[in-house]
């Protein structure tokens, strides 16, 4: 099904009806990763638990501006996440998201990328917030997403794509 | 229209990407694969029996666009991907040796156009794309500006395939011949949908494409006025004015042949009848729907075209949703690919933003879309944008 232009039934599946959109008021933390202009926009939020000394992940909700794929790789994230500890959530890869989906597109890899990059973002953004040791490899990550973001935005302004204000 | 696909109900609203073969034309094809079988180019009763069919149906081709027999030559081809393709390039053969170099074209072309031309450029050649309006309507001044004494085709779309814009081809003829440069207009859009007469554009050249308007797929023509000489890419026993060598689609072109015929009969009141329609969807969608607009010209657009951009969500996620949940086939111009921001040419063109332009769809319509079909549409079309909009992390306004 990957090499196909086609999705796969899960993939479909989770797009028609995706688990867990919407916003979390008072989130304990929030991903924020894509940009619009890129065509796929990821916003994940978390609420999030301390419990025995571990913190564990006890609600999460995405809002995502995107295609099929993106909405789906969204909604399979949130379902792995939930429950998990955010060490063990740090260690879910697109390849977990991937497997979950039964695949995706060529093309469209980068969406279980963008859902990747959103569950690192809002650990960060968590770790930061409580003032918490944050891993060294996390700390990377969040640079080279915000390069990654920073750049986009730069070649847009240079087309002329960002026009003042958003 | 509806359509089974799979034991789902279908409803076909993408005419301008293809449109069903007329069962009237189909039914006329069929002899010419079985009984009717001749090579035209044989000189016994068969192949004689064929070359006279294939000889009338182009006369049926040149006769809905006004042609008569004395104003140039109808050359078939695969469609109209080709027929662009030999006009574009058969004419730089030719210009090269006389030191021509230079091609005129809009930015909003067809990619078998755009794509053409960027070869062309690699080559060598000198392409200038012309900029449109927020509408898509082409800057007339900047082609006057632009035509240079090495300039030797000016190739301008008769109607837009993504937004249905239809442009000022008569005047565009009128500045290049007033310059000596030839035109060209694409009209696989318009021909068989609005009035398409050759010494009215005033154009040199004219493509045009069967399986548009309810005939088959595989078949379209080129057609080339009086006078003027074209070389030919493909190489062979001289078929076609020596212009497109290999044996003929004998079927192919009865069924184009005929589709015309009835186009000549029908395409009038369809007309009439789908400008209804548009302009229906077009305010109720505009009008109910928020942030929605329409991407094109209100006024000068084909009679069954409607392109909107709807906001804060992304095209191939609804035109996915409308079919699996409405059973609703309509077109995105594109999607989000690889990261890279690839939205369509023809809505950047006209001003838009690439995630304004990937929130656009296209809804065309045809000979068997019914008003039922119509209000369904309207009926389920905000509900899908309702649920993505839903999804999105966008309320009305854009943030990073």
């Amino acid at each position: 099904m990957s090499n196909s232009q086609f999705y796969s039934k899960k993939v479909m599946e989770h797009f028609l009806k995706p688990r867990n959109y919407g916003r979390i008021e008072n989130a304990d933390a929030v991903g924020k990763v894509g940009d619009p202009s890129c065509g796929d926009v990821m916003w994940l939020y978390l609420k999030i638990k301390e419990k025995n000394g571990k913190y564990v992940i006890e609600e999460a909700k995405f809002e995502t501006f995107g295609c099929a794929a993106a909405i789906a790789s969204s909604s399979v994230a949130t379902e792995i996440i939930k429950g998990k500890t955010i060490e063990e959530a740090l260690k879910v890869s697109n390849k977990d998201i991937l497997k979950e989906l039964g695949g995706l597109p060529l093309v469209k890899v980068h969406c279980s990328l963008l859902a990747e990059d959103a569950i690192r973002e809002a650990i960060y953004n968590f770790m930061r917030k409580k003032g918490l040791q944050i891993p060294e490899e996390l700390e990377k990550r969040h640079e080279k997403i915000k390069a990654r973001l920073d750049k986009t935005l730069e070649m847009h302004k240079k087309l002329g794509y960002v026009t003042g204000e958003n | 229209m509806r359509i089974k696909v799979n034991g789902a109900e279908k409803i076909y609203f993408d005419y301008n990407a293809t449109t069903p073969t007329d069962p009237r034309v189909a039914k006329v094809m069929m002899e010419y694969f079985t009984e009717n079988f001749g090579n035209p180019s044989s000189i016994h009763s068969i192949g004689k029996r064929a070359r006279e069919a294939v000889e009338n149906a182009r006369l049926e081709v040149m006769k809905l666009m006004h042609a008569r027999e004395s104003d140039g030559k109808l050359i078939f081809t695969s469609g109209a991907t080709e027929a662009n393709n030999i006009i574009l390039k058969g004419l730089a053969m030719k210009a090269w040796k006389e030191e021509k170099n230079h091609l005129i074209i809009s930015s909003i072309e067809h990619s078998c156009i755009m794509n053409s031309a960027k070869w062309l450029e690699k080559q060598g050649f000198k392409v200038t794309y012309l900029r449109v309006d927020k509408y898509g309507i082409v800057d007339l001044e900047q082609l006057e500006n632009s035509i240079t004494k090495k300039t030797f085709l000016v190739s301008i779309m008769h109607a837009n395939n993504e937004i249905g814009t239809i442009e000022p081809i008569r005047e565009a003829s009128k500045i290049c011949h007033d310059n000596n440069v030839l035109f060209h207009t694409d009209a696989a859009q318009s021909f068989g949908k609005i009035k398409v007469d050759v010494n009215e554009l005033g154009v040199d050249f004219l493509t045009v494409s069967a399986h548009k308007m309810y005939g088959p797929k595989g078949i379209g023509a080129l057609w080339i006025r009086e006078g003027i000489s074209i070389e030919p890419l493909i190489h062979g026993g001289g078929h076609e004015y020596g212009i497109r060598s290999g044996t003929e689609n004998v079927p192919g072109i009865i069924g184009f042949g005929y589709a015309c015929k009835l186009r000549m009969k029908e395409m009038h009141e369809e007309e009439k009848r789908l400008t209804l329609f548009r302009d229906h969807i077009i305010k109720t969608v505009t009008e109910t729907i928020p942030e929605s607009y329409l991407n094109g010209h209100p006024v000068k657009r084909l009679p069954n075209n409607v392109n909107i951009r709807f906001n804060f969500i992304e095209g191939e996620a609804l035109v996915l949703l409308l079919d699996e949940m409405y059973g609703i086939q309509v077109s995105s111009g594109s999607a989000c690919a690889s990261h890279k921001p690839e939205p369509s040419h023809v809505l950047m063109a006209i001003g838009l933003r690439p995630e304004e332009a990937v929130g656009s769809i296209r809804i065309s319509m045809g000979k068997w879309t019914t008003e039922e079909d119509v209000e369904y549409l309207l009926e389920v079309l905000p509900k899908a944008v309702k649920r993505l909009r839903d999804i999105s992390p966008f309320k009305g306004k854009w943030e990073v």
